[in-house]
Protein backbone atom coordinates (compact mmCIF):
# COMPACT_ATOMS: atom_id res chain seq x y z
CA UNK A 1 0.00 0.00 0.00
CA UNK A 2 3.03 2.24 0.10
CA UNK A 3 2.29 3.84 -3.23
CA UNK A 4 -1.33 4.58 -2.41
CA UNK A 5 -2.20 8.26 -2.70
CA UNK A 6 -2.33 9.82 0.74
CA UNK A 7 -4.53 12.87 0.50
CA UNK A 8 -3.80 15.91 2.60
CA UNK A 9 -6.81 17.09 4.57
CA UNK A 10 -6.60 20.38 6.39
CA UNK A 11 -8.88 20.02 9.41
CA UNK A 12 -10.28 23.10 11.12
CA UNK A 13 -11.42 21.80 14.48
CA UNK A 14 -13.49 23.69 17.00
CA UNK A 15 -11.70 24.08 20.31
CA UNK A 16 -14.75 23.13 22.39
CA UNK A 17 -15.83 19.90 20.74
CA UNK A 18 -14.16 18.50 17.65
CA UNK A 19 -10.61 19.27 18.76
CA UNK A 20 -11.39 17.40 21.96
CA UNK A 21 -12.96 14.64 19.90
CA UNK A 22 -9.67 14.35 18.01
CA UNK A 23 -7.83 14.29 21.33
CA UNK A 24 -10.11 11.58 22.59
CA UNK A 25 -9.60 9.57 19.43
CA UNK A 26 -5.88 9.76 20.18
CA UNK A 27 -6.00 8.81 23.84
CA UNK A 28 -8.50 6.04 23.09
CA UNK A 29 -6.07 4.77 20.45
CA UNK A 30 -8.66 4.71 17.71
CA UNK A 31 -6.94 3.92 14.45
CA UNK A 32 -7.76 6.21 11.56
CA UNK A 33 -6.14 7.58 8.43
CA UNK A 34 -3.17 9.86 9.19
CA UNK A 35 -4.28 12.29 6.51
CA UNK A 36 -5.61 15.18 8.55
CA UNK A 37 -3.52 18.19 9.56
CA UNK A 38 -5.54 19.57 12.46
CA UNK A 39 -5.77 23.30 13.08
CA UNK A 40 -7.48 24.39 16.27
CA UNK A 41 -9.93 27.27 15.94
CA UNK A 42 -12.08 28.72 18.71
CA UNK A 43 -15.28 28.13 16.74
CA UNK A 44 -16.21 26.93 13.26
CA UNK A 45 -17.46 30.48 12.69
CA UNK A 46 -13.81 31.53 12.81
CA UNK A 47 -13.15 29.59 9.61
CA UNK A 48 -13.23 32.36 7.03
CA UNK A 49 -13.99 31.15 3.51
CA UNK A 50 -10.55 32.57 2.71
CA UNK A 51 -8.93 29.91 4.93
CA UNK A 52 -10.55 27.16 2.89
CA UNK A 53 -9.57 28.64 -0.47
CA UNK A 54 -6.03 29.20 0.75
CA UNK A 55 -5.72 25.62 1.95
CA UNK A 56 -6.91 24.29 -1.41
CA UNK A 57 -4.57 26.56 -3.32
CA UNK A 58 -1.60 25.77 -1.14
CA UNK A 59 -1.75 22.03 -1.63
CA UNK A 60 -4.59 20.52 0.41
CA UNK A 61 -6.64 17.88 -1.37
CA UNK A 62 -9.57 18.56 0.93
CA UNK A 63 -10.71 20.64 3.88
CA UNK A 64 -12.65 19.30 6.83
CA UNK A 65 -14.43 21.72 9.13
CA UNK A 66 -15.63 20.12 12.33
CA UNK A 67 -17.69 21.73 15.04
CA UNK A 68 -20.28 21.25 17.75
CA UNK A 69 -23.74 19.95 16.91
CA UNK A 70 -26.36 22.65 16.27
CA UNK A 71 -27.69 23.89 19.60
CA UNK A 72 -24.44 23.07 21.37
CA UNK A 73 -22.21 25.88 20.16
CA UNK A 74 -20.18 27.60 22.86
CA UNK A 75 -21.03 30.89 21.17
CA UNK A 76 -24.71 30.01 20.71
CA UNK A 77 -24.84 29.88 16.93
CA UNK A 78 -21.36 30.12 15.52
CA UNK A 79 -21.81 26.70 13.98
CA UNK A 80 -24.98 27.82 12.19
CA UNK A 81 -23.06 30.75 10.81
CA UNK A 82 -20.46 28.25 9.59
CA UNK A 83 -23.23 26.15 8.07
CA UNK A 84 -24.60 29.14 6.13
CA UNK A 85 -21.16 29.96 4.75
CA UNK A 86 -20.43 26.35 4.00
CA UNK A 87 -23.56 25.83 1.90
CA UNK A 88 -22.80 28.90 -0.20
CA UNK A 89 -19.10 28.08 -0.39
CA UNK A 90 -19.86 24.67 -1.82
CA UNK A 91 -22.10 26.17 -4.48
CA UNK A 92 -19.32 28.55 -5.42
CA UNK A 93 -16.58 25.92 -5.38
CA UNK A 94 -18.63 23.80 -7.74
CA UNK A 95 -18.32 26.63 -10.27
CA UNK A 96 -14.56 26.48 -9.80
CA UNK A 97 -14.61 22.76 -10.55
CA UNK A 98 -13.92 21.68 -6.97
CA UNK A 99 -15.94 18.56 -6.13
CA UNK A 100 -18.33 18.64 -3.15
CA UNK A 101 -16.40 15.90 -1.32
CA UNK A 102 -13.30 18.07 -1.07
CA UNK A 103 -14.81 20.46 1.46
CA UNK A 104 -16.85 18.93 4.24
CA UNK A 105 -18.54 20.14 7.39
CA UNK A 106 -19.20 17.63 10.15
CA UNK A 107 -20.48 17.87 13.68
CA UNK A 108 -18.52 15.99 16.35
CA UNK A 109 -19.06 16.54 20.06
CA UNK A 110 -16.17 16.24 22.54
CA UNK A 111 -17.22 12.67 23.31
CA UNK A 112 -17.41 11.63 19.67
CA UNK A 113 -13.82 10.66 18.97
CA UNK A 114 -14.98 7.66 17.03
CA UNK A 115 -17.33 9.71 14.82
CA UNK A 116 -14.57 12.17 14.00
CA UNK A 117 -12.14 9.38 13.18
CA UNK A 118 -14.76 7.82 10.92
CA UNK A 119 -15.33 11.14 9.19
CA UNK A 120 -11.62 11.41 8.44
CA UNK A 121 -11.49 7.83 7.16
CA UNK A 122 -14.54 8.36 4.99
CA UNK A 123 -13.21 11.60 3.56
CA UNK A 124 -9.80 10.03 2.93
CA UNK A 125 -11.44 7.31 0.85
CA UNK A 126 -13.49 9.84 -1.09
CA UNK A 127 -10.43 11.95 -1.83
CA UNK A 128 -8.49 8.87 -2.90
CA UNK A 129 -11.22 8.17 -5.42
CA UNK A 130 -11.06 11.77 -6.69
CA UNK A 131 -7.28 11.93 -6.81
CA UNK A 132 -5.02 14.82 -5.90
CA UNK A 133 -6.15 18.42 -6.33
CA UNK A 134 -2.78 20.22 -6.74
CA UNK A 135 -4.24 23.59 -7.52
CA UNK A 136 -1.01 25.51 -8.08
CA UNK A 137 0.46 22.87 -10.27
CA UNK A 138 -2.49 21.62 -12.26
CA UNK A 139 -4.78 24.61 -12.34
CA UNK A 140 -2.42 27.56 -12.21
CA UNK A 141 0.37 25.80 -14.05
CA UNK A 142 2.95 26.76 -11.44
CA UNK A 143 5.96 24.67 -10.49
CA UNK A 144 5.16 21.56 -8.46
CA UNK A 145 5.46 21.92 -4.72
CA UNK A 146 7.06 18.77 -3.33
CA UNK A 147 4.93 17.20 -0.65
CA UNK A 148 7.28 14.30 -0.08
CA UNK A 149 10.78 14.18 -1.50
CA UNK A 150 9.98 10.82 -3.06
CA UNK A 151 6.96 12.12 -4.90
CA UNK A 152 8.98 14.43 -7.07
CA UNK A 153 11.38 11.67 -8.03
CA UNK A 154 8.61 9.34 -9.10
CA UNK A 155 6.84 12.18 -10.87
CA UNK A 156 3.81 12.69 -8.64
CA UNK A 157 0.53 11.42 -10.00
CA UNK B 1 14.40 71.34 -20.21
CA UNK B 2 12.39 68.70 -22.08
CA UNK B 3 8.89 68.00 -20.81
CA UNK B 4 8.24 64.76 -18.99
CA UNK B 5 6.80 62.04 -21.22
CA UNK B 6 3.41 60.35 -20.94
CA UNK B 7 1.98 57.12 -22.34
CA UNK B 8 -1.31 55.30 -22.03
CA UNK B 9 -1.96 51.83 -23.35
CA UNK B 10 -4.92 49.44 -23.52
CA UNK B 11 -4.46 45.72 -23.32
CA UNK B 12 -7.60 43.55 -22.87
CA UNK B 13 -9.97 46.39 -22.09
CA UNK B 14 -13.11 48.17 -23.18
CA UNK B 15 -11.86 51.70 -23.68
CA UNK B 16 -13.77 53.03 -20.68
CA UNK B 17 -10.56 53.76 -18.82
CA UNK B 18 -9.44 56.15 -21.54
CA UNK B 19 -12.80 57.94 -21.36
CA UNK B 20 -12.49 58.19 -17.60
CA UNK B 21 -9.15 59.94 -18.01
CA UNK B 22 -10.76 62.47 -20.33
CA UNK B 23 -13.48 62.88 -17.70
CA UNK B 24 -11.08 64.81 -15.50
CA UNK B 25 -12.31 67.84 -17.46
CA UNK B 26 -10.07 70.77 -18.14
CA UNK B 27 -7.32 69.25 -16.03
CA UNK B 28 -6.55 67.21 -19.13
CA UNK B 29 -5.29 70.44 -20.71
CA UNK B 30 -2.78 70.78 -17.90
CA UNK B 31 -1.69 67.20 -18.50
CA UNK B 32 -1.31 68.00 -22.17
CA UNK B 33 0.66 71.13 -21.37
CA UNK B 34 2.90 69.47 -18.83
CA UNK B 35 3.61 66.20 -20.62
CA UNK B 36 4.85 65.17 -23.98
CA UNK B 37 2.58 62.36 -25.18
CA UNK B 38 4.82 59.68 -26.66
CA UNK B 39 2.40 56.74 -26.96
CA UNK B 40 -1.38 56.59 -26.71
CA UNK B 41 -2.99 54.37 -29.36
CA UNK B 42 -6.50 55.51 -28.44
CA UNK B 43 -5.92 59.15 -29.33
CA UNK B 44 -2.76 59.41 -31.41
CA UNK B 45 -1.08 57.34 -34.08
CA UNK B 46 2.05 55.86 -32.59
CA UNK B 47 3.44 52.50 -33.61
CA UNK B 48 4.92 49.82 -31.39
CA UNK B 49 8.19 50.38 -33.25
CA UNK B 50 8.23 53.96 -32.00
CA UNK B 51 8.15 52.69 -28.43
CA UNK B 52 10.82 50.08 -29.16
CA UNK B 53 13.01 52.90 -30.40
CA UNK B 54 12.80 54.87 -27.16
CA UNK B 55 15.63 54.43 -24.67
CA UNK B 56 14.80 52.38 -21.57
CA UNK B 57 13.05 54.44 -18.90
CA UNK B 58 12.17 57.10 -21.49
CA UNK B 59 8.48 57.28 -20.51
CA UNK B 60 8.04 59.12 -17.22
CA UNK B 61 4.42 58.13 -16.59
CA UNK B 62 2.67 55.20 -18.24
CA UNK B 63 -0.97 54.43 -17.48
CA UNK B 64 -1.63 50.84 -18.47
CA UNK B 65 -5.21 49.65 -18.59
CA UNK B 66 -6.53 46.27 -19.57
CA UNK B 67 -5.82 42.71 -18.53
CA UNK B 68 -3.24 40.36 -19.99
CA UNK B 69 -5.35 38.16 -22.22
CA UNK B 70 -3.10 37.36 -25.17
CA UNK B 71 0.51 37.35 -26.34
CA UNK B 72 0.32 40.93 -27.63
CA UNK B 73 -0.88 42.21 -24.25
CA UNK B 74 2.01 40.44 -22.58
CA UNK B 75 4.60 41.73 -25.03
CA UNK B 76 3.42 45.30 -24.55
CA UNK B 77 3.42 44.88 -20.78
CA UNK B 78 7.10 43.91 -20.89
CA UNK B 79 7.95 46.59 -23.42
CA UNK B 80 6.21 49.37 -21.51
CA UNK B 81 7.68 48.22 -18.22
CA UNK B 82 11.13 48.50 -19.72
CA UNK B 83 10.49 51.90 -21.27
CA UNK B 84 8.67 53.45 -18.28
CA UNK B 85 9.98 55.02 -15.12
CA UNK B 86 6.57 54.85 -13.45
CA UNK B 87 4.16 52.15 -14.58
CA UNK B 88 0.60 52.42 -13.28
CA UNK B 89 -1.96 49.61 -13.41
CA UNK B 90 -4.91 51.78 -14.32
CA UNK B 91 -8.43 50.47 -13.79
CA UNK B 92 -9.92 47.19 -12.69
CA UNK B 93 -8.85 45.19 -15.78
CA UNK B 94 -5.16 45.90 -15.19
CA UNK B 95 -5.45 45.65 -11.38
CA UNK B 96 -7.79 42.70 -10.86
CA UNK B 97 -8.67 41.21 -14.24
CA UNK B 98 -12.20 42.66 -14.24
CA UNK B 99 -14.65 41.37 -16.86
CA UNK B 100 -11.95 39.84 -19.12
CA UNK B 101 -10.81 37.85 -16.07
CA UNK B 102 -14.17 36.10 -15.87
CA UNK B 103 -12.95 34.01 -18.80
CA UNK B 104 -10.96 32.19 -16.11
CA UNK B 105 -14.19 30.42 -15.13
CA UNK B 106 -14.03 28.44 -18.37
CA UNK B 107 -11.73 27.43 -21.25
CA UNK B 108 -10.75 29.30 -24.38
CA UNK B 109 -12.30 26.55 -26.47
CA UNK B 110 -15.64 27.12 -24.72
CA UNK B 111 -15.37 30.90 -25.07
CA UNK B 112 -14.54 30.67 -28.75
CA UNK B 113 -17.35 28.19 -29.32
CA UNK B 114 -19.83 30.55 -27.69
CA UNK B 115 -18.67 33.56 -29.62
CA UNK B 116 -18.07 32.07 -33.07
CA UNK B 117 -20.31 29.02 -33.26
CA UNK B 118 -23.20 29.05 -30.82
CA UNK B 119 -24.15 32.70 -30.88
CA UNK B 120 -26.94 33.75 -33.20
CA UNK B 121 -25.72 35.80 -36.11
CA UNK B 122 -27.19 37.50 -39.15
CA UNK B 123 -24.06 36.71 -41.13
CA UNK B 124 -23.75 32.95 -41.49
CA UNK B 125 -20.44 33.27 -43.32
CA UNK B 126 -18.69 34.58 -40.24
CA UNK B 127 -18.03 31.35 -38.44
CA UNK B 128 -14.27 31.28 -38.74
CA UNK B 129 -12.75 31.16 -35.27
CA UNK B 130 -9.52 33.11 -34.83
CA UNK B 131 -6.38 31.23 -35.81
CA UNK B 132 -2.95 32.44 -34.75
CA UNK B 133 -1.53 31.82 -38.22
CA UNK B 134 -3.45 32.03 -41.51
CA UNK B 135 -2.11 31.51 -45.02
CA UNK B 136 -3.31 33.97 -47.62
CA UNK B 137 -2.06 34.38 -51.20
CA UNK B 138 0.09 37.29 -50.08
CA UNK B 139 1.77 35.27 -47.37
CA UNK B 140 1.24 34.51 -43.71
CA UNK B 141 -0.97 36.51 -41.36
CA UNK B 142 -0.33 36.21 -37.65
CA UNK B 143 -2.59 37.40 -34.86
CA UNK B 144 -1.90 37.31 -31.12
CA UNK B 145 -2.33 33.99 -29.31
CA UNK B 146 -5.15 33.87 -26.76
CA UNK B 147 -4.05 32.63 -23.33
CA UNK B 148 -6.03 30.11 -21.27
CA UNK B 149 -5.60 32.15 -18.13
CA UNK B 150 -6.20 35.89 -17.98
CA UNK B 151 -3.68 37.68 -15.77
CA UNK B 152 -3.41 41.08 -14.20
CA UNK B 153 -0.61 43.48 -15.05
CA UNK B 154 1.20 42.89 -11.76
CA UNK B 155 1.16 39.14 -12.36
CA UNK B 156 3.25 39.76 -15.47
CA UNK B 157 5.57 42.69 -14.65
CA UNK B 158 6.31 44.72 -11.50
CA UNK B 159 3.95 47.66 -11.17
CA UNK B 160 4.65 50.91 -9.32
CA UNK B 161 1.11 52.10 -8.62
CA UNK B 162 -2.37 50.69 -8.81
CA UNK B 163 -5.41 52.88 -9.45
CA UNK B 164 -8.50 50.70 -9.06
CA UNK B 165 -12.02 51.16 -10.41
CA UNK B 166 -14.01 50.21 -13.49
CA UNK B 167 -13.23 52.77 -14.55
CA UNK B 168 -11.43 54.82 -11.90
CA UNK B 169 -13.49 57.79 -10.77
CA UNK B 170 -12.53 61.06 -12.47
CA UNK B 171 -12.26 62.77 -9.09
CA UNK B 172 -9.72 60.18 -7.94
CA UNK B 173 -7.74 60.34 -11.17
CA UNK B 174 -7.71 64.12 -10.94
CA UNK B 175 -6.32 63.97 -7.42
CA UNK B 176 -3.48 61.70 -8.54
CA UNK B 177 -2.75 63.80 -11.64
CA UNK B 178 -2.74 66.98 -9.62
CA UNK B 179 -0.24 65.45 -7.22
CA UNK B 180 1.97 64.39 -10.13
CA UNK B 181 1.68 67.76 -11.87
CA UNK B 182 2.49 69.80 -8.77
CA UNK B 183 5.35 67.51 -7.83
CA UNK B 184 3.71 66.47 -4.59
CA UNK B 185 5.28 63.32 -3.20
CA UNK B 186 3.38 60.12 -3.94
CA UNK B 187 3.55 57.20 -1.52
CA UNK B 188 6.54 54.92 -2.13
CA UNK B 189 6.01 52.83 -5.27
CA UNK B 190 5.82 49.05 -5.39
CA UNK B 191 2.29 47.94 -6.18
CA UNK B 192 0.95 50.77 -4.05
CA UNK B 193 -2.75 51.55 -4.33
CA UNK B 194 -3.51 55.22 -4.93
CA UNK B 195 -6.66 57.08 -5.87
CA UNK B 196 -8.92 55.03 -3.59
CA UNK B 197 -9.92 54.68 0.05
CA UNK B 198 -8.78 52.05 2.49
CA UNK B 199 -11.98 51.11 4.27
CA UNK B 200 -14.91 49.06 3.00
CA UNK B 201 -17.36 50.84 0.71
CA UNK B 202 -20.14 50.40 3.29
CA UNK B 203 -18.36 52.96 5.44
CA UNK B 204 -18.83 55.68 2.86
CA UNK B 205 -22.31 54.54 1.91
CA UNK B 206 -25.02 56.74 3.45
CA UNK B 207 -27.78 54.11 3.30
CA UNK B 208 -29.23 53.08 6.67
CA UNK B 209 -28.11 49.74 8.00
CA UNK B 210 -30.36 47.88 10.44
CA UNK B 211 -28.71 44.43 10.39
CA UNK B 212 -31.87 42.98 8.97
CA UNK B 213 -31.92 39.35 7.93
CA UNK B 214 -33.23 38.23 4.59
CA UNK B 215 -34.98 35.11 3.33
CA UNK B 216 -34.20 35.36 -0.38
CA UNK B 217 -31.95 37.19 -2.81
CA UNK B 218 -33.15 39.28 -5.72
CA UNK B 219 -31.56 40.06 -9.05
CA UNK B 220 -31.59 43.78 -9.80
CA UNK B 221 -34.50 43.58 -12.26
CA UNK B 222 -36.73 41.73 -9.79
CA UNK B 223 -37.11 44.45 -7.22
CA UNK B 224 -37.34 48.20 -6.85
CA UNK B 225 -35.37 48.81 -3.69
CA UNK B 226 -36.71 51.05 -0.98
CA UNK B 227 -34.70 54.24 -0.98
CA UNK B 228 -32.42 55.06 1.92
CA UNK B 229 -32.05 51.49 3.17
CA UNK B 230 -29.04 49.21 2.74
CA UNK B 231 -29.49 47.13 -0.42
CA UNK B 232 -27.88 44.01 0.97
CA UNK B 233 -30.50 44.01 3.72
CA UNK B 234 -33.15 44.15 0.99
CA UNK B 235 -31.80 41.01 -0.65
CA UNK B 236 -29.66 42.58 -3.36
CA UNK B 237 -26.13 41.23 -3.42
CA UNK B 238 -24.45 44.58 -2.82
CA UNK B 239 -20.68 44.10 -2.75
CA UNK B 240 -20.10 47.03 -0.39
CA UNK B 241 -18.80 44.94 2.53
CA UNK B 242 -16.03 43.39 0.38
CA UNK B 243 -15.13 46.38 -1.79
CA UNK B 244 -12.60 49.16 -1.33
CA UNK B 245 -14.05 52.61 -0.86
CA UNK B 246 -13.12 55.50 -3.09
CA UNK B 247 -15.97 56.00 -5.52
CA UNK B 248 -18.22 57.64 -2.92
CA UNK B 249 -20.68 54.71 -3.01
CA UNK B 250 -22.04 55.93 -6.33
CA UNK B 251 -24.11 52.88 -7.20
CA UNK B 252 -25.97 52.12 -3.93
CA UNK B 253 -26.97 55.76 -3.63
CA UNK B 254 -29.01 55.46 -6.79
CA UNK B 255 -30.48 52.08 -5.87
CA UNK B 256 -28.02 49.97 -7.82
CA UNK B 257 -26.06 47.38 -5.87
CA UNK B 258 -22.31 47.86 -5.78
CA UNK B 259 -20.82 45.25 -8.06
CA UNK B 260 -17.36 45.57 -6.57
CA UNK B 261 -15.39 47.47 -9.20
CA UNK B 262 -12.93 49.05 -6.77
CA UNK B 263 -11.72 45.59 -5.87
CA UNK B 264 -10.88 44.09 -2.49
CA UNK B 265 -9.26 45.79 0.47
CA UNK B 266 -5.56 45.12 1.11
CA UNK B 267 -4.80 41.48 1.68
CA UNK B 268 -8.39 40.36 1.24
CA UNK B 269 -10.02 38.04 -1.23
CA UNK B 270 -13.08 39.86 -2.48
CA UNK B 271 -15.16 36.80 -3.29
CA UNK B 272 -14.45 35.01 -0.04
CA UNK B 273 -15.20 38.16 1.98
CA UNK B 274 -18.42 38.71 0.12
CA UNK B 275 -19.42 35.12 0.65
CA UNK B 276 -19.01 35.56 4.40
CA UNK B 277 -20.92 38.85 4.37
CA UNK B 278 -23.78 37.33 2.41
CA UNK B 279 -23.96 34.30 4.68
CA UNK B 280 -24.35 36.53 7.68
CA UNK B 281 -27.50 38.24 6.40
CA UNK B 282 -29.30 34.99 5.63
CA UNK B 283 -32.07 34.51 8.16
CA UNK B 284 -32.74 30.83 7.62
CA UNK B 285 -31.66 28.13 10.01
CA UNK B 286 -33.86 28.82 13.03
CA UNK B 287 -32.84 27.03 16.22
CA UNK B 288 -36.27 25.37 16.49
CA UNK B 289 -35.50 23.21 13.43
CA UNK B 290 -33.54 19.98 13.47
CA UNK B 291 -30.08 19.89 11.85
CA UNK B 292 -31.29 18.59 8.54
CA UNK B 293 -34.22 21.00 8.19
CA UNK B 294 -31.97 23.90 9.11
CA UNK B 295 -29.50 23.00 6.38
CA UNK B 296 -32.31 22.64 3.85
CA UNK B 297 -33.78 25.99 4.71
CA UNK B 298 -30.41 27.69 4.34
CA UNK B 299 -29.77 25.91 1.04
CA UNK B 300 -33.14 27.13 -0.27
CA UNK B 301 -32.17 30.76 0.42
CA UNK B 302 -28.71 30.29 -1.10
CA UNK B 303 -30.31 28.82 -4.23
CA UNK B 304 -31.85 32.22 -4.94
CA UNK B 305 -28.35 33.61 -5.37
CA UNK B 306 -27.60 32.95 -9.03
CA UNK B 307 -23.97 32.52 -10.06
CA UNK B 308 -22.09 33.17 -6.80
CA UNK B 309 -18.62 32.92 -8.39
CA UNK B 310 -19.45 35.33 -11.19
CA UNK B 311 -21.11 37.74 -8.77
CA UNK B 312 -18.56 37.76 -5.97
CA UNK B 313 -15.60 37.84 -8.34
CA UNK B 314 -17.09 39.95 -11.11
CA UNK B 315 -14.04 42.20 -11.05
CA UNK B 316 -11.35 40.34 -9.17
CA UNK B 317 -11.27 36.73 -10.34
CA UNK B 318 -7.88 36.91 -12.06
CA UNK B 319 -6.31 38.26 -8.86
CA UNK B 320 -8.23 36.06 -6.42
CA UNK B 321 -7.01 33.20 -4.27
CA UNK B 322 -8.04 30.45 -6.67
CA UNK B 323 -7.57 32.66 -9.71
CA UNK B 324 -9.17 30.35 -12.21
CA UNK B 325 -11.52 27.38 -12.39
CA UNK B 326 -10.37 23.85 -12.78
CA UNK B 327 -11.55 22.67 -16.18
CA UNK B 328 -10.76 19.06 -17.09
CA UNK B 329 -6.99 19.22 -16.88
CA UNK B 330 -5.92 22.82 -17.09
CA UNK B 331 -2.94 23.39 -19.28
CA UNK B 332 -2.44 26.69 -17.40
S1 LIG C 1 -11.44 48.70 -15.97
FE1 LIG C 1 -13.54 48.87 -16.72
S2 LIG C 1 -13.54 50.77 -17.86
FE2 LIG C 1 -11.41 50.17 -17.62
S3 LIG C 1 -10.93 48.97 -19.44
FE3 LIG C 1 -11.59 47.55 -17.86
S4 LIG C 1 -13.77 47.23 -18.26
FE4 LIG C 1 -13.17 49.10 -19.31
S1 LIG D 1 -24.08 46.71 1.56
FE1 LIG D 1 -24.24 48.20 -0.08
S2 LIG D 1 -26.08 49.37 0.35
FE2 LIG D 1 -25.52 48.29 2.23
S3 LIG D 1 -24.27 49.75 3.35
FE3 LIG D 1 -22.86 48.49 2.16
S4 LIG D 1 -22.57 49.63 0.27
FE4 LIG D 1 -24.38 50.49 1.26
S1 LIG E 1 -20.44 51.48 -5.86
FE1 LIG E 1 -19.19 49.69 -6.28
S2 LIG E 1 -19.57 49.16 -8.43
FE2 LIG E 1 -20.30 51.27 -8.07
S3 LIG E 1 -18.56 52.57 -8.64
FE3 LIG E 1 -18.42 52.20 -6.44
S4 LIG E 1 -17.09 50.41 -6.22
FE4 LIG E 1 -17.76 50.51 -8.35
Amino acid sequence: MENEFQPIIVGFLCNWCSYRAADLAGTARIRYAPTMRPIRVMCTARVEPEFVLKALREGADGVLIAGCHPGECHYVEGNIKALRRFILLKAMLRQFGVEDERVQLVWAAASEGKQLAEAVDRMTEQLRALGPLRWRQRVLGEQPVARHAREVEVGGD
Amino acid sequence: MPRPTFAMYWAASCGGCEISLLNVGELILDVDAAFDVVFWPCVADFKYQDVEGYPDGYIDLCLFNGAIRNSENEELAHLLRRKSKTLVAFGSCACEGCAPGLANLTTNAATIRTVYTDSLTTDESRTQAPRPVTQVPEGEIRIPVLYETVRTLDQVVPVDYIIPGCPPEARQIAAVLRAVLTGMPLPPPGGTIIGAGNVALCEECPLAKNVKQITRFYRPYEIVPEPGICLLEQGLVCMGPATRSGCGALCPQVGMRCEGCYGPLDGQDQGARMLAAVASVVAAGGAHLDEHAQAEEIAAVMDTLVDPAGTFYRFSLAHSLLRRARVADNSA
